[in-house]
Formats: structure tokens, sequence, C-alpha cells
């Protein structure tokens, strides 16, 4: 076993880590966000207007704490995000309009991210070095190597963080991404993570897994490493911070395996329909709250009806703006748009 | 005169000076080798990577991204197809991301035959490598060209790819490099490696100056009226000579050394073929999906009224490998005999 289980439950009952009120609330109101967001995009999908639904429904307790806690800013003295397509709750946190996914989603060209050429969730925001989310899994671990020693090189003990699903680690780019990680005398400072949802697509992790946790193989490289319950924004929260700060102060790599839900299953490509039998981190947390008196139903009831309100206003702002143009299709292909058309060289 | 391998070294260094180059790294490019080819010895950003072309592009996107410029080499461009894909997200990452994370990158990586290298240090990539939309891709003949090229690729903000023909890495140049001591053994003494114990060395570089060759823009390295050949790399000096002796018997050819893959110079062919109304492309990559068939195909509907032969292509064959044995490599890359059959053919076809 790669680690004893952690000891930060949230449910050695109920202290919540010791965490303040503040900040525990605005980690459930983070969450919601992000939960009544993808909701909204799977809507938007299943009323046709878009064509594919991919999203993080099932780690937004894992997704909120890690948003919350990077040093957000552009530029190699912040922290670098390469995340994979279910990170809607840490862009959540760290700021994202509900309105800018929905762009998104409905590849509109006022999308930020992408102006409407890439699926959902497939975000980018330089000015919070979070690197473009790629459909190819997995090579975000090799990539965010560079910006790691780019940051080891600034010395202002910025981070890279990386996430990505289990399945994916059978990639080669995802060991490449530990042997650069950990060479001696060459760590980088990196938060490598994996979200285990226990499946790829229809493939599921047992049988496809000789390793006992996927936190062992970090361990062959002397990557501390442990296995945490990816389901509890407490304990993800208390484990993420103190392996930032272990990073920072050492240089070194940290590991993170989080096990978490698939909630909606892998994509609308599989029906996007919610999945019985899986712990839903939103409500369970919530329920938490509510119990130890955090909230009331009333507050909660609010929450939900604003979040979804905004969705709405999103929807209608993101239906009225106006999509990419056919002629706009070699822009950027060089930078500064400079002619990339052989036609015309 | 500097070699190729000199040559590439000194861009490498003056970019280091000038433009801010912080790593060049690739498989045993640091000291104490300095690259199998030599062509990283003596510079001070230099490191080794791990034996993980996948990596290596990698970390190469990643530093660009944080806004670094890098040089990456994968050490022979039979080793690079593992990466096609990070090279064709290298790509798109711009496009993608609509115009907000270009990639100041450069890959660098030795291509073609002639060294007798067998199965897997004799592919070439330049098909390849036109096909990666987003990257600019260069090949020079020249060490002059090389360092030109190398300069511009560095200085680009976006990712380039510098296709260095491995058979020409020892072959000298006939142009001085701008600031290069005109003393081949000054040169030597200053910047190649001593064998033996390296740890104490230190390159004593000239004083080397700006060098730009744009990207797009072939040159004219022999001038004709009566059949326009076009090529790059190895095989463009191949074309050289067999303009020259060709000219004994009375044919005058146009040689075009294309330098530049994409973006590629169409009015200097175009010209060109206006006037000499006959075209060859000759490069060793194979020939099925071949970078010269596009050129072919673009002369063949532009130009098709201009022309008095049609259009040829002459390439590597369509062969699963370069077989060590030279009967096997001479019968799957262009040969000289060939490229002057070809050139007699076409010259010798009424309309
Ligand atoms: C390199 C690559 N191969 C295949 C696919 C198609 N694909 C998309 S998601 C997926 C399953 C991924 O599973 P996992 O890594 O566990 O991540 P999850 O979707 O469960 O979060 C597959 C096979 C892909 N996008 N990229």
């Amino acid at each position: 076993m790669a680690k004893k289980p952690s000891t930060k439950k949230s449910t050695t009952k109920n202290n919540f880590g010791g965490l303040d009120k503040k900040l525990i609330l605005q980690i459930h109101s983070h969450m919601v966000k992000s939960r009544v967001l993808e909701e909204r995009l799977i809507k938007i999908y299943r009323a046709g207007e878009s064509f594919f639904w991919i999203g993080g429904t099932g780690e937004e307790a894992w997704g909120v704490p890690l948003g919350m806690l990077g040093r957000i800013g552009q530029g190699p003295a912040n922290d670098y995000f390469h995340l994979h397509y279910r990170c809607t709750p840490t862009l959540i946190a760290m700021g994202l309009e509900m309105k800018d996914s929905v762009r998104l989603m409905m590849n509109r060209s006022t999308d930020p991210s992408t102006g409407g050429r890439n699926f959902s969730n497939h975000y980018c925001f330089p000015k919070w070095n979070v690197a473009p989310v790629t459909s190819p899994l997995e090579v975000q671990y090799s990539i965010a190597c560079g910006t790691a020693h780019v940051q080891k090189r600034v010395g202002k003990k910025a981070i890279t963080i990386v996430t990505g699903g289990d399945a994916g680690t059978a990639e080669g780019d995802f060991a490449s991404g530990l042997i650069l990680a950990s060479r001696r005398g060459q760590e980088l400072p990196m938060l490598i993570t994996v979200q285990n949802n226990k499946w790829g697509i229809s493939t599921g992790y047992d049988g496809q897994h000789g390793e006992n946790f996927i936190a062992d193989r970090a361990k062959a490289f002397n990557i501390r490493a442990r296995v945490i319950d990816g389901n509890d924004p407490i304990e993800t929260y208390l484990c993420v911070q103190e392996d930032m700060e272990y990073i920072r102060k050492t240089g070194k790599p940290a590991f993170i395996e989080a096990h978490v839900s698939r909630l909606h299953g892998h994509s609308s490509a599989t029906g996007a329909n919610k999945e019985l039998g899986e712990v839903d981190p939103v409500t369970e947390f919530e329920n938490e709250l509510l119990e130890a008196d955090l909230l009331t139903e009333v507050q909660v009831k609010t929450i939900w009806e604003n979040f979804e309100a905004e969705g709405v206003r999103a929807t209608e702002l993101a239906r009225s703006e106006p999509v990419p143009t056919a002629d706009s299709v070699w822009d950027h292909t060089y930078h500064a748009n400079e002619n990339a058309d052989w036609r015309k060289f | 005169m500097a070699n190729m391998a000199q040559a590439i070294r000194m861009a490498l260094h003056f970019a280091e000076k000038n433009y801010e180059l912080k790593d060049i790294f690739g498989q045993d490019v640091g000291a104490p080798l300095g690259g199998v080819f030599t062509a990283t010895q003596g510079l001070e950003t230099t490191w080794n990577s791990t034996l993980d072309e996948r990596g290596i592009i990698g970390m190469a996107m990643g530093i660009a991204m944080a806004g670094d410029r890098c040089v990456a080499e994968i050490q022979f461009a039979d080793y690079i197809f593992n990466t096609i894909d990070l090279l064709k997200i290298a790509g798109n990452t711009l496009w993608c991301t609509n115009g907000q994370y270009n990639l100041p990158m450069t890959v660098m990586t030795p291509v073609g035959a002639g060294i007798r290298g067998s199965v897997y240090h004799s592919h070439s990539f330049d098909a390849w490598a036109s096909r990666l939309a987003g990257w600019k891709v260069v090949m020079p003949s020249t060490p002059l060209d090389a360092y030109g090229l190398l300069l511009a690729c560095i200085k680009d903000p976006n990712p380039c790819l510098f296709l260095n023909p491995k058979a020409l890495m020892r072959v000298r140049g006939e142009e001085l490099l701008p600031g290069e001591p005109a003393d081949e053994r000054d040169l030597k003494t200053r910047i190649d490696a001593p064998l033996g114990d390296r740890t104490k060395w230190k390159a004593n570089w000239p004083k080397l100056e700006e060098y730009l060759i744009p990207f797009g823009q072939g040159k004219i390295t022999r001038a004709g009226e009566q059949i326009t050949v076009v090529s790059y790399g190895r095989h463009l000096l191949v074309c050289n000579e067999v303009a020259d002796q060709l000219a004994g018997q009375g044919y005058s050819v146009e040689v075009i050394d294309l330098r530049s893959i994409y973006p590629y110079d169409w009015q200097m062919i175009k010209n060109s073929i206006q006037k000499t109304g006959r075209v060859l492309f000759v490069n060793e990559d194979t020939e099925v999906t071949n970078f010269g068939e596009h050129l072919a195909y673009r002369a063949t509907t532009e130009l098709f009224y201009h022309l008095l032969a049609p259009p040829r292509v002459l390439a590597g064959k369509n062969v699963p490998g370069i077989g060590l044995h030279p009967h096997l490599e001479d019968n799957s890359v262009p040969q000289k005999h060939e490229i002057e059959n070809f050139i007699r053919e076409i010259c010798a076809e009424v309309p």
C-alpha cells in the first residue's frame, strides 16, 4: 500500500479539520456552483445547443480545494495548472464565471478559452496560468515538467499542478512526467495528481492495473505520495495544502491519488445520465454542514437557486452571442496571424 | 570555413547571448559529449535529458508555455516518430487557444541517409513535417544557411523544426559566417572540444553577428533557362553538381534551394517555372505523399499553360527502410545519375 490512509478525514467528527467556518462555506458554495454549472451544460447538450459534453460532476470535493489553494496569477512566479477535462470545480474556485464555461460549451466566438474551437471543459486561461486542456490524454504530465523547470529557474517558490485520470496513467507520458520530475538533484516543484474514478470510458480499473495504488508508482521514484478520499473536501483541502507547502519548501514533487466519483458517466457519448451508486460529494458535504448547523435548509435552497439563476442568465447570454466565422479557420495558425495558407505564399 | 556542426554550435551560442535562449537539451546534448554530431559542444545552457523523446518534446512545450525560448534535440529523426502527436499539439496550441499560448520552441533533428546508417539512422522527416500545421520547417544545405535558419527558428515565436541533413554535418561551406575567423584551424581550436578530459575546457567563441534567413525564402543556387530543379538539404548539393556537369553539355539548369519547407517560396518556384516550362522536384523522403508531390500538384494546376513537360518528383522509394548494404541504400534514395537522367528526359520532352 502506498501509504496509511490519511488521518485528515473530516469525519474525525466533526470540526471540519479545524478549518474556518467562512472557508468551509466557501468550499461548499464553489462545489454547488460547479455542480449547477455542469448540470446546466448537460441541459444545453440535451437541448441540442451543443455537440458534446464532458465534465467534472463528482470531482467537486477534489477540484475546489485545489483551485482555492493555488497561487493564482500569470507567469512563472505563480502556479501553473495543467488540468484534464473534469476540472470545472478547480476553475470555479479560481474565479471562472459561469458564462465563460457556457460560451465554451456553446462554441461561441466569445468563449475566452478557445473561441468556439474546442469541446466543453477544454479550458485555457493564461491570466491564471491554466494551460490548455488537451483531448489527448496524459500529455499534460510531461508538458507540466517544462513549466515546473522554468519555475525552478525563476526561484519564486511557485509550483506546477497537474491532474489526470486513472486509466490514462497507462500512457507513457505519465511515466515520462514521474521520471522528469524526480531526477536526483534536479527534482521539480510539482504537485502530480491522479483522479481515480475507477473507470476509463467503459473499461473498469480492475483488470488493468497490477499496482495496488497508482500512488505506488510515484513512490518508486522517491516522490512523496499518498492516496486520499477525493470525495471529502476537507481531507482534500488539508492534504493539498500540506503537500503544496512541502513542494514550495523543498522544491521537490509530491503525488496525490484522489479517489473520486464519476457522477454522469464518461460524457454525453455515454448518455450523461446521473449514476446511482456513486457517492455524491456535494450532497454528502452539504448534509454534513446541515447536521453541524453550519447551514440551514433555507440557506442551502437559496445558494442552489441563485446559481441556477446565474446558469440560466449565462445560457441566455451565450445564446445571443456570435459564433466563429467560417473565414476565421486560418486565424492563429501562426503568431500575430502571419499567413499560414499555402495558397497565399 | 565552418562545417555544419560548427555552424549550428555557433548559432546556439549566439542565441544564448542575444536571444535569451535558456535551454538546449536532448539525449547526450550536454557535457561531456555535446551531441552525437558535436553540434552542442561548449555551450552554456545545454543539458542531458532522459532517454525519452516524448519527455523531451513535452518538456520543450512546457518551457515555451512559461515564456522561455528553448532548443530541444531529437538525436536522430528516426526516433522522432513516437512524438508526432505531441508535435501536433505543439503546432495546434496557438490555434486551439484562439491565439493565447504561442510556443517559441525549436526542435532540431538530424535527417536523411548518406552515412550508411541503415534502417534506423536514415529516415527523412520533411514530408511528415509538412503536415504539422502550425510549425515552421526548415532544412539547410550549407553551414551558413544552417546558421541563418537556426537563428530564425530560435527567434520566431512559433514552434520551428530545424532538420539538419546528417550527411552534411562535417561538410564545410564556401562562405564565412558573419564573425567567423577566416582560419579554419583557429576556429577549430576555439570551439571544438578536445579529445580526452574536457572538464576544464571552455570554448573561446568568436564574435559572431546576427544573420537571419527569413522563412519562406528560397535561394537560386544555379541560374538557368531550360529546366527548374527544386530541392533542399543534402540533395540540393547533388543537384548543383549535376547542373554544373550538364552545363558542359549545353544544358541550362536552374537550381532552387528551397531552404524553408513550410512556409515555402512559391513565388521563386513560380517565376522560375514560368521561365523554363520544366520542373523536377528532388528530395529523399519516401515518394508516396511526398512534399514534392504537393509542389508538383501546385505547379500542374497553377502553371499548366506554362509547362512544356509534366512536373516530376524524384524521391526515396516507398520501401520500409534504407538497407545497410550500399546496393540497398543507393537503390532507395535518389542518386546523382538518376537526377541527371530525369533532367535529360524532361528536357527531351516535346509538347
Ligand atoms: C491518448 C488518448 N487515447 C484515447 C482517448 C479517448 N478517451 C477519452 S477519455 C478516455 C478514458 C479516460 O479515462 P481516465 O484516464 O481514467 O479519465 P476519466 O475520463 O475517467 O476521468 C478515452 C479512452 C483520448 N482522449 N486520448
